[in-house]
């Protein structure tokens, strides 16, 4: 039974910070950093007028700020925080002790450019840098999609025993006015439900100890826990959407598949530029091109199978990175992608580009001009074997 | 505290167990294990551990050796994590979600406390959280084998400032990070060591414990392996360090009333405190009467500016 809908306006960051505060979480430690800074200034207004029994820490920085989450989680409470960029960076040691400890912790991202040279600006550097700390994450290409995502990850996280990354897209989505649907207050808190942890550091009758020296006869079982919990949280990931699917009208899987049915040239791409990519290929399809999209919601778990599955048919694909990984060899998605296809003895050509670095614009008439190019067999690269977007050479 | 018996504090029992794996006379160990007999039968506590020798020795899977909840969290960070699960029972506690009582331990050595956990560490005191932060104070780096850190005294021989034939060891002062602790002017701040029946020890741990708001306890707990004396000889070692006055007892209340809570009846030479311990072992060399003068005349400064401190709060 869907559930009543409440039509706002809202920028990517309130539409996250609504969120929280219908999830009410026990803790939130933050440090700001632009454009997340909103996220936990709104918070704090919430804290100040009573409408969350939330308690705001604020830290001195993003390291201490997962650190106090972990100690926060692992402490038997719900507890979240948001970051950027260099942000999530200073937080990369603790990314992975959050997964190994198994916190359902839930850190909302709003993607930025990593430095140098400093930038605030959109790009996924961040959450790619990210990408292999035993997180789950999910991104959106709109503020109703972050919304979303943030009203599902503590209930994946808390099945799972992972912590989920809720990522949209600096300042387009974060700080871009957009319509949006709201949930009830109290359909989100009746979704998202009462936390009870199995154990906690605050259970006087059980006390426990977390966070252990592990020595070699150790570690690596505990490393493919999470590898395991990984490749098992896409079934949670899938029956929770689909759960969320029922009270809100709105379908999610591990990716979005648009104009596929037929198509033979495929963007595959993340996060807000999908829209481009959309527009793009409603103008070619007019024209009776077979172009589709597939916009990438969990990156991770990496959807391979299913991602192979989906391009079936297709001749050529774009493999858009909003991320440069450094790697001499492709985009970081395009790599896994190429990789997924490998997996599932799959050929087709697959042209790895590089966009929108640092929030450099990616407009509808550059994804007709890459589809075009899909179309003529243009894919020949220069000096990499990957190409740039809207780069002065 | 008005109440403190020894023979009942010391029947309480261990909240640091035995069968850990720290060295035979780990100074650490001893300094934590008096500490947590300040926590009272009937409360709970969450420890809070940076990585260190403490950490790694005493919680190895799949055994701990605390009887109290724990977490390791990483090197630079208890205190941050502490605060984290401070916060959480403050959260849980408003909601009618938590009944128990529960004290919060943050444990460090000179390494996670005055330097890589230090801004963790601030800020921790800063915000205030009701918790204590112990340090137990080696003054080196000695998990990774006896590397100099900003605790580490002036001319000590240690593996990244070996002694040599260009260099007397640690070319810099110490840093006093009780001071700068008590300069965050949180409730409570105290620095002790292993002294006679330890009292001193136990009435500081108590009063931190159960002073409200962010505290803060530096307690030298010398490392026989990178301090190098015999390991039987501790207790000689730190009275030798208060009696020199190298290591002054003191607390400071709220940033401002500083009180010393032993004062040798005749200060030592610093070198009573020095011979005892190979680190300094090149400065008794013929050529080095400088050194040895110059570390003296830094134990007095210190010393001096203390007891100033302390008449002046006499008179608050």
């Amino acid at each position: 039974m869907a559930a009543k809908v409440i039509r706002e306006r809202l920028s990517g960051n309130e539409a996250i910070a609504t969120a929280i505060r219908q999830i009410n979480p026990d803790v939130m430690p933050a440090f700001p950093i632009t454009p997340s800074t909103e996220i936990p200034q709104f918070v704090s207004s919430y804290v100040a007028n009573g409408l969350v029994d939330t308690e705001f820490v604020p830290v001195e920085s993003e390291h201490s700020a997962m650190s106090a989450t972990i100690g926060a989680s692992a402490a038997g409470a719900r507890a979240m925080t948001a970051t950027s960029s260099a942000g999530l960076a200073f937080m990369w040691e603790e990314l992975h002790i959050a997964s190994s400890d198994r916190l359902p912790i839930v850190l909302a991202l709003v993607n930025r450019a990593l430095s140098g040279p400093i930038n605030i600006n959109a790009d996924h550097s961040d959450g790619m840098g990210a990408k292999d700390c035993g997180w789950i994450q999910l991104y959106a290409e709109s503020n109703q999609e972050a919304y979303d995502n943030m009203c599902m990850a503590f209930r994946i996280s808390e099945k799972v025993m992972l912590p989920v990354m809720v990522c949209q897209d600096g300042f387009i989505t974060s700080h871009a006015v957009q319509n949006i649907n709201l949930l009830e207050d109290a359909a989100v808190k009746e979704f998202v439900g009462t936390y009870k942890p199995d154990q906690y550091l605050l259970n006087a009758k059980a006390p426990m100890a977390a966070g252990p020296y592990a020595v070699t006869q150790y570690y690596m079982e505990a490393r493919r826990g999470v590898a395991q919990a990984m490749y098992d949280s896409k079934d949670t990931i899938l029956a929770v959407s689909k759960e969320f699917g029922e009270l809100s009208g709105r379908e999610y899987g591990l990716f979005e598949e648009y104009c596929m049915d037929d198509a033979e040239y495929a963007i595959v791409i993340m996060g807000s530029a999908a829209g481009a990519a959309k527009d793009a290929c409603d103008m070619l399809r007019a024209e009776g091109k077979k172009v589709g999209v597939i916009k990438i919601r969990v990156y991770r778990p990496f959807p391979a199978k299913e991602l192979a599955e989906a391009l079936k048919g297709v001749k050529v694909i774009a493999a858009m990175d909003r991320a440069e990984s450094f790697s001499g060899n492709s985009g970081p998605m395009a790599c896994e992608l190429k990789a997924a296809l490998y997996t599932a003895k799959m050929t087709p050509d697959v042209l790895s580009m590089i966009y929108g670095l640092g929030g450099r614009d990616i407009t509808v008439e550059d994804m007709v001009k890459i589809y075009e190019d899909l179309m003529a067999g243009n894919l020949c690269c220069d000096e990499i074997p990957y190409r740039y977007v809207n780069v002065r050479e | 505290m008005s109440d403190y018996n020894f023979k009942e504090f010391m029947s309480r029992p261990d909240r640091l167990t035995p069968g850990h794996r720290m060295c035979a006379g780990c100074g650490g160990t001893i300094a934590l294990r008096n500490v947590l007999k300040a926590v009272k039968p009937e409360d709970n506590a969450v420890i809070c551990n940076a990585t260190c020798c403490m950490e790694v020795s005493t919680f190895t899977y799949p055994y701990s050796a605390w009887t109290d909840s724990y977490i390791h969290n990483a090197f630079e960070n208890a205190a941050a994590t502490a605060g984290g699960v401070e916060a959480a029972y403050n959260s849980l506690k408003k909601q009618g979600k938590l009944d128990d009582n529960y004290k919060f331990i943050a444990v460090g050595g000179d390494g996670g406390t005055y330097d890589i956990g230090f801004q963790s560490l601030s800020g921790a005191m800063e915000r205030n959280h009701d918790m204590v932060y112990v340090c137990y104070d080696n003054e080196a780096y000695m998990n990774t084998g006896i590397q100099r850190s900003s605790a580490t005294p002036m001319f000590a021989d240690t593996t990244t400032t070996p002694a040599g034939k260009c260099s007397a060891g640690k070319p810099q002062n110490r840093k006093d990070i009780t001071e700068v602790i008590a300069a965050h002017r949180v409730p409570y701040v105290a620095q002790t060591t292993f002294l006679n029946n330890f009292s001193d020890l136990h009435k500081k741990a108590e009063k931190a414990i159960y002073t409200k708001g962010a505290c803060f306890l530096t307690v030298l707990a010398p490392c026989p392996r990178g301090w190098r004396y015999e390991t039987e000889d501790i207790m000689e070692v730190t009275k030798a360090a208060v009696e020199t006055c190298f290591w002054p007892m003191y607390e400071v209340e709220n940033g401002e009333k500083w009180t010393l809570t032993y004062e040798p009846k005749q200060k030592l030479p610093v070198e009573e405190f020095l011979a005892m311990q190979g680190r300094f072992k090149h400065l008794f060399k013929k050529g080095n009467e400088d050194k040895i003068a110059a570390l003296q005349a830094e134990v007095d400064r210190r010393w001096e500016s203390l007891l100033r401190k302390a008449e002046m709060s006499a008179k608050l």
